[in-house]
């Protein structure tokens, strides 16, 4: 196990070197030069915008450019904004943001998508399962900005039930609606990922065998079909953690959250290539975590699993 | 001029990067709701964006960090609601030349640490916003003062402290405009301390504003900035209320819905998708007034077919072929008004019977026949673009106006859409750009010179289309030189004239301010340059 885990952490070595000199590349190949558009309609004087384009390296090919990031990776300094504060400072601020938005949302989906499709899995063909169905499909089939505004605009004005956006107060109360919001979409999918285990489960000779023994059927239905059900589920869970924590973009512009999707999106409308670069790869590395947990937690539910 | 970039994937923000300048207003100018006499204790939440600089007013070119310098500094000047300059750290600034200034500095102005604001706080800011290798975003304010350069680092000989409230400027060339311009927030003094460590300053930075940073980590990044009154500030824009909360918001529509929430006492701008409803929505308390933004589209000099004889023909051609008022209500909803000039209806001198205005009208009758009187000269072949960037809210409007174009003078005529803002300045600044392109101009400050001289002076900073004509040069210069403002914008008004004939850029409107507020605040106006006065906002 050990051994697994260890060979596991250092395969992500070259993950990260190449996640992020793809990504710096990425960047750099973007059209357009960031500091033309720092001067807005007026535009910069050449020779302002020379020494701008000297300080932030902006100057020399791509590959020093890279080198030069990865030098500073070393002593932690992830480079500057180009409103001159640390990287290391904006990730700061933006990923725990991001990392309680993404629980509340895995929470929600989790939960309810669970206890939902388990419902649906032991009715299926019922009214409760017909009735989800349908439920599960609307709400992918609808653009996750519509549900954002809706629901902002009747939870959150009219009604006033919630804060309308989230700003500077982060506490689940404010982010209880965008994490609905956001972990929506996931929602319907594990609610019909658990459903069909379940149902599927239900007609195993495992669970014939278990019903067979004598077994309650609570205890049947929690240790025998749902455990099992759960692989694929979680599977999901663990792969949508890190969609989660980078696909927030929507969401954050929707509810004013000072996030991670947030930052992002204007780092990359400015190329400015260390925040972009820093927190991509942070997601990288989240990814590849929540992926190894995931590994783990198979043997968990399923003895037949081993690591060696 | 100072840039506006709101972004928000989810909705197509309007305004993408227009300028914005340092104002304020005396506490004498028009009001749009009665209050109680005497100053309130309430706390204003207002919307705003995250700075985009470090806040020291040389390097701060955009709305987000101009809104908290302007709360946080006093000028030599101030501008009121309507635009016009009041003396406020300066107690006189007389010439007798236009070329040579003599500023005197009231006693008693004192920074928040304690420092006297002497003629060295303003001098030494100066030099140090003016230095190349600072590279500071608004250098190019002191480009007139004697001595500044952008070969190498210079001081500026033209700066003399005579003593602490006395200094004098001189500049390259007579420029009667220069005191109008001592309001913008590149002209604030530094206290002694900021240039000790101006990375930290830029952080906290210490005022003689109206307000002051509640504490050292007032400014939280990317969230808000609390400021509160500074109890030693002697000048007109006294604070009427307990302090101002600037809530930074990415999306306009965000800020919208709080407004509606009351969980956001002013906003300064309405989100596009909420043109239609939010007069509706807000009642007496939406505001729509026009601002000092100029809306146009620029047809390179050089551009094939738009050269000499021909290209004049045909710029006629296609600035009467755009139908202006139908465009502004349809789309904008009222929210912009179709263009008589070239310059703005908030600026003192502003004048929409021009001769030759009447160009900007629609007339599809004569566009049709000028373009045929081009087509004499040498057919028309190819297709007309206009270039924008689609991430700022354009392509309703530029669809709009290539559709007038086309129905009207049967040509091709299409939007070219650059993916993002930086996108089309690389492709304006290297002049690659294959066709007309979409230009804005918000004032630094209120003056027609400021609308002219930085877009259509031969050489200028913004001349995107290098429009160049000796006479037009000439009368700026004459009109810089002119002893009075009244006198300088006669040579303006000629300048205008001109362009009427030349069409360098195709007018097409200007911007309102849209916002509104909550029923919690009073007193609630809007100053000149789209920004309200914040200090004169009552909040029980």
């Amino acid at each position: 196990m050990a051994w697994y885990i260890g060979r596991r952490l250092l395969q992500m070595i070259p993950v990260f070197l190449g996640a992020t000199l793809l990504i710096y590349f990425m960047v750099f190949a973007l059209a357009g030069d960031p500091i033309a558009a720092l001067g807005g309609e007026r535009g910069l004087n050449p020779a302002v915008a020379a020494q701008l384009r000297e300080h932030y390296h902006l100057n020399q090919p791509f590959l020093v450019q890279y080198l030069l990031w990865l030098k500073g990776l070393l002593t932690f300094d992830f480079g500057t904004s180009f409103s001159g504060r640390p990287v290391r400072d904006v990730m700061a601020g933006a990923f725990p943001v991001t990392i309680q938005l993404a629980f509340v949302a895995l929470f929600f989906e989790a939960v309810f998508g669970i206890a939902v499709g388990l419902v649906s899995g032991l009715r299926k063909g019922k009214l409760f399962d017909s009735t989800f169905l349908i439920v599960s499909l609307v709400v992918i089939a609808v653009p996750v900005f519509v549900i954002g505004f809706t629901m902002q605009f009747l939870v959150g004005v009219k009604l006033g039930w919630l804060p309308p956006t989230v700003g500077g107060n982060v506490n689940i109360r404010t982010l209880l609606m965008p994490g609905i919001v956001l972990g929506s979409v996931s929602f319907a999918y594990v609610l019909r990922l658990t459903r069909t285990s379940v149902a599927e489960n239900m007609t195993a000779d495992f669970v014939r065998t278990a019903t067979a023994k004598g077994l309650t059927r609570r205890r049947v239905v929690t240790v025998h079909v749902l455990r099992n059900s759960l692989i694929p589920v979680v599977t999901f869970l663990g792969a949508d953690l890190g969609g989660l924590m980078g696909g927030a973009i929507v969401t954050e512009g929707i509810f004013n959250i000072p996030g991670v999707g947030n930052t992002l999106y204007h780092a990359i409308q400015q190329s400015e290539a260390p925040t972009v670069v820093s927190m991509v790869t942070v997601l990288v590395m989240v990814y590849i975590f929540a992926n190894l947990l995931v590994d783990l937690l198979y043997a968990a539910l399923d003895p037949r699993i081993r690591y060696a | 001029m100072k840039i506006r970039r709101i972004g928000g994937l989810t909705a197509a923000i309007a305004v993408s990067a227009l300028a914005l300048a340092a104002c304020s207003s005396s506490p004498s100018a028009t009001t749009t709701t009665t209050a109680a006499s005497g100053p309130s204790t309430g706390i204003v939440t207002v919307n705003g964006s995250e700075p985009q600089n470090p806040l020291i007013p040389t390097n701060t070119n955009e709305t987000g960090g101009g809104k908290l310098l302007t709360l946080l500094f006093a000028g030599l000047v101030y501008y009121d609601a309507k635009g016009a300059p009041h003396n406020e750290v300066a107690d006189s600034i007389t010439t007798s030349d236009a070329t040579t200034y003599t500023i005197k500095l009231k006693s008693g102005w004192k920074f928040t640490n304690g420092e006297p604001v002497t003629s060295k706080s303003f001098v030494d800011a100066w030099n140090y916003g003016a230095k190349l290798s600072n590279k500071q975003l608004s250098s190019y304010f002191f480009e007139g003062i004697q001595g500044f350069s952008y070969d190498a680092d210079s001081d500026l000989t033209g700066l003399k402290i005579v003593d602490d409230s006395t200094f004098t400027v001189t500049l390259k060339q007579p420029e009667a405009d220069f005191p109008l311009r001592l309001g913008y927030s590149a002209f604030y003094p530094l206290p002694s301390v900021a240039f000790k460590d101006m990375t930290a300053y830029g952080q906290d930075p210490i005022g003689d504003g109206p307000y002051m940073f509640k504490d050292a980590s007032a400014w939280e990044h990317n969230v808000k900035a609390d400021v509160v009154p500074n109890p030693g500030y002697i000048g007109d824009r006294k604070p009427m209320n307990g302090g101002v909360s600037v809530k930074f918001y990415t999306s306009q529509d965000a800020a919208y819905q709080d407004l509606l929430a009351n969980n956001l006492d002013v906003d300064d701008a309405i989100p596009d998708s909420a043109f239609g409803v939010y007069k509706t929505d807000l009642g007496d308390r939406a505001v729509n007034q026009p601002a000092a933004i100029f809306q146009s589209f620029t047809i390179p000099q050089n551009l094939a077919h738009f050269t000499g004889a021909e290209g004049n023909l045909r710029r006629q051609a296609i600035s009467l072929s755009i139908d202006r008022k139908t465009i502004t209500d349809k789309i904008f909803q009222g929210t912009r008004t179709p263009a008589k000039d070239f310059t703005s209806p908030v600026i003192a001198g502003y004048n929409p019977n021009l001769t030759g205005s009447d160009v900007l009208d629609f007339n599809p009758t004569k566009a049709k026949d000028l373009w045929a009187q081009a087509n004499a000269i040498a057919p028309w072949s190819g297709k007309f673009t206009i270039g924008y960037n689609a991430d700022g809210g354009h392509q309703a409007w530029v669809d709009a106006v290539a559709n007038s174009i086309k129905n009207t003078l049967g040509i091709d005529a299409e939007g070219s859409p650059y993916p993002t803002f930086k996108d089309l300045r690389t492709d304006i600044t290297k002049r690659t750009i294959k066709g007309a392109f979409r230009t804005g101009w918000q004032a630094d400050y209120p003056s027609l010179y400021n609308f002219l001289g930085p877009i259509y002076g031969t050489g200028a900073g913004s001349n995107d289309g290098d429009y160049s004509n000796p006479q037009v040069d000439a009368l700026l210069k004459q009109g810089l030189a002119a002893k009075s403002v009244d006198a300088a914008n006669k040579y303006f008004d000629q300048v205008q004239e001109i362009l009427f004939k030349d069409l360098p850029a195709i007018p097409l409107w200007y911007s309102n301010v849209t916002g509104g507020y909550a029923t919690t605040v009073t007193n609630v106006q809007f100053g000149w340059d789209s920004v309200p006065l914040y200090y004169a906002i009552k909040k029980a």
